[in-house]
């Protein structure tokens, strides 16, 4: 990243404003402030999901003996994720390297400095590099939380604190690079400016081979041409299907199917839930990493969707068992904002309203019958509602593009235009890239939880099981009526 | 000297105990309890899971009445706590040998 001298006070800005003047700073990346404030707002509102966002709509859902124990499982993830995305996860994630992974140029964020800028996707719009850590880093927090919900009650905590950290390692910043990673709409857009102004072949050869460069900086999943906004792969997807393999892995809990498991506190879900939805706000609209038109959109899109598909599972739900419930209509806001995930920033807004509807009433369809069906485990349904979500959503994404059905389209910031769109290419990438996160996370999650189950064994004694693991695990009781 | 043990509806509480200070009866234990009669459990559904509760929430009111109070005693008790609905509870009673108040030392009827 390129820096640029600070304005300071007194006589610094005198100067400062000279050599801008004298145009000595012209090229030099300009931090927009007001997209910073934004910036800044949405950081803390992605962590606000997680806690206590997430921890409370998933802490109500078990039994009172087990609600410490989910609650430490998502704030102790938040931490680890925090210290391992400075000494190398931001690195990895978001620098060049191959295709599949970063390098280590910013490994405890080397050179990262108050000056350094990170592009958004306008040509010429900055911000603070040290926020788009924060931001990113908020991202690779919540989303080995939201596996724990797949295992719980059931997983040692000394399993857990093994688990996240190499999950993160191997298997998100990967996808995280594999997906998101790019060279920035500047360095596209100088590239193409370059091969325009050039007048003789041999500049023009140069030229093109510099855009092509550039174009190739990139992950390979984003190569493919797949768009993912905010995360339906990276995030839902990826978490889903780890969730999935952890909860086949541990085995079901003591019980299953024959003792009452009921959810604790559906309040505690409740006002979890409604934390995760404002949350959001900062994790889909400020994906768009500008205060623009752009984040308007995605906001947009994540009211309309998350309404829509709160009331279809709702309505669904009432429909065939009898009862709407609370649970129902909560589950399906997070399925609907699971599905507009990938798809906020992309989407027309009546487009998100069908993305609701329709991933509401199949989510629901994966929670009551295909679960029960193959008799399963995953206790708060993280495959349910996010990984099935997230697939739809990813999918969904390459169909509600379309500028013909009021999407966005694709930005070429080559030709600096709408890219031609053709739906059966953009549905072929969008394929790609669900498959790419459902095997790298599934396989290589399970090749994790075989290492952590013969390092420090996956599940407690079935004494401290039936305990309940606030005690056994934590020493402590979340109640004391 | 009785113990009046009743399991009623847990919203006939405050009828109950009115009905009680009403005829002199001063002091009263209750605990939360769970169980069942001829009134059957509720089905909780969450997520397609359906969980049969069998054993209803209730509670349990005791106290400590003089043999001569008895009749009195179940008739409030069966008044306040009745809805003439399944699931309105039941009344035990069982004979007192000895009552002590702690603070003073007496027993028996004046110890109630």
């Amino acid at each position: 990243m390129k820096s640029r001298t600070p304005y300071r006070i007194g006589l610094a800005v005198l100067f400062a404003g000279l050599f801008a003047a004298t145009g000595a700073l012209a090229d030099a990346p300009v931090v927009n402030k007001g997209d910073n404030a934004w910036m800044l707002t949405s950081t803390v509102l992605v962590l606000l999901m997680t806690i206590p966002g997430l921890a409370l709509f998933y802490g109500g859902l078990v039994r009172t003996k087990n609600m410490l124990s989910v609650l430490t499982h998502v704030f102790y993830t938040v931490c680890i994720v925090i210290l391992i995305w400075s000494f190398y996860g931001y690195s990895l994630a978001f620098t060049g390297g191959s295709p599949y992974l970063g390098g280590l140029s910013k490994a405890f964020m080397m050179g990262m400095t108050t000056d350094s800028t990170a592009s958004t996707f306008s040509v010429g719009a900055n911000i603070s590099e040290l926020i788009y850590f924060c931001f990113q880093m908020t991202f690779a927090a919540i989303t080995p939380a939201l596996i724990v919900g797949a295992f719980a009650e059931r997983m040692r905590f000394a399993a857990v604190a093994l688990f996240i950290p190499l999950w993160v390692t191997l298997i998100y910043f990967p996808i995280a690079h594999m997906v998101w990673y790019w060279a920035g709409p500047d360095a596209i857009a100088d590239a193409a400016k370059a091969l325009a102004a050039a007048t003789d072949e041999a500049t023009k050869k140069l030229a093109q081979a510099k855009l092509d460069e550039v174009l190739a900086d990139g992950g390979q999943v984003y190569l493919w041409g797949a768009i993912d906004f905010a995360g339906g792969t990276v995030v839902h997807i990826n978490a889903g299907i780890a969730g999935f393999v952890g909860a086949l892995m541990v085995g079901k809990r003591i019980g299953h199917g024959k003792e009452i498991m009921a959810p604790h506190s559906m309040v505690q879900t409740m006002i979890g839930t409604s934390l995760l939805w404002v949350g959001w706000f900062g994790f889909n609209a400020g994906s768009n990493l500008e205060a623009s038109g752009g984040a308007a959109l995605a906001m947009v899109n994540s009211f309309l969707a998350t309404a829509a598909a709160g009331l279809s599972w709702m309505f669904a739900e009432w429909i065939v068992k009898g009862k709407p419930s609370v649970l129902g209509i909560l589950s399906g806001a997070v399925a609907g904002l699971v599905a507009v995930t990938p798809a906020s920033g992309f989407s027309g807004p009546m487009g998100a309203i069908v993305l609701g509807l329709v991933v509401g009433v199949i989510c629901l369809f994966f929670v009551t019958v295909v679960k029960h069906a193959f008799d399963y485990d995953d206790a708060l349904d993280v495959f349910g509602v996010h990984c099935v979500g997230g697939i739809v959503g990813a999918i969904a994404t390459g169909i509600l593009v379309a500028p013909f059905l009021g999407g966005t389209g694709i930005m070429d910031y080559a030709t600096g235009k709408i890219a031609e769109y053709d739906m059966w290419t953009q549905l072929i990438s969008q394929g790609k890239a669900v498959g790419t996160t459902l095997v790298w996370s599934g396989f290589g999650s399970a090749i994790l939880y075989k290492v952590v189950d013969l390092l420090v064994g996956l599940r407690p004694s079935p004494e401290a099981e039936r305990e309940g693991l606030d005690l056994t695990d934590h020493g402590e009781r979340a109640y004391d009526l | 000297m009785k113990i009046v043990m009743a399991i009623i509806k847990p919203f006939k509480l405050d009828e109950v105990r009115d009905a009680l200070t009403a005829i002199g009866v001063h002091g009263m234990t209750v605990t939360e309890v769970k169980g069942y009669g001829r009134q059957k459990g509720h089905t909780e559904i969450y997520r397609g899971t359906e969980y049969a509760v069998s054993f209803l929430p209730k509670l349990k009111v005791e106290v400590a009445v003089a043999a001569s109070q008895l009749d009195k005693v179940i008739e409030a008790i069966s008044a306040a706590a009745k809805t003439g609905q399944i699931g309105d509870g039941k009344i035990f009673v069982f004979g007192l040998e000895q009552a002590v108040r702690i603070r003073t030392g007496e027993t028996d009827a004046a110890a109630l």
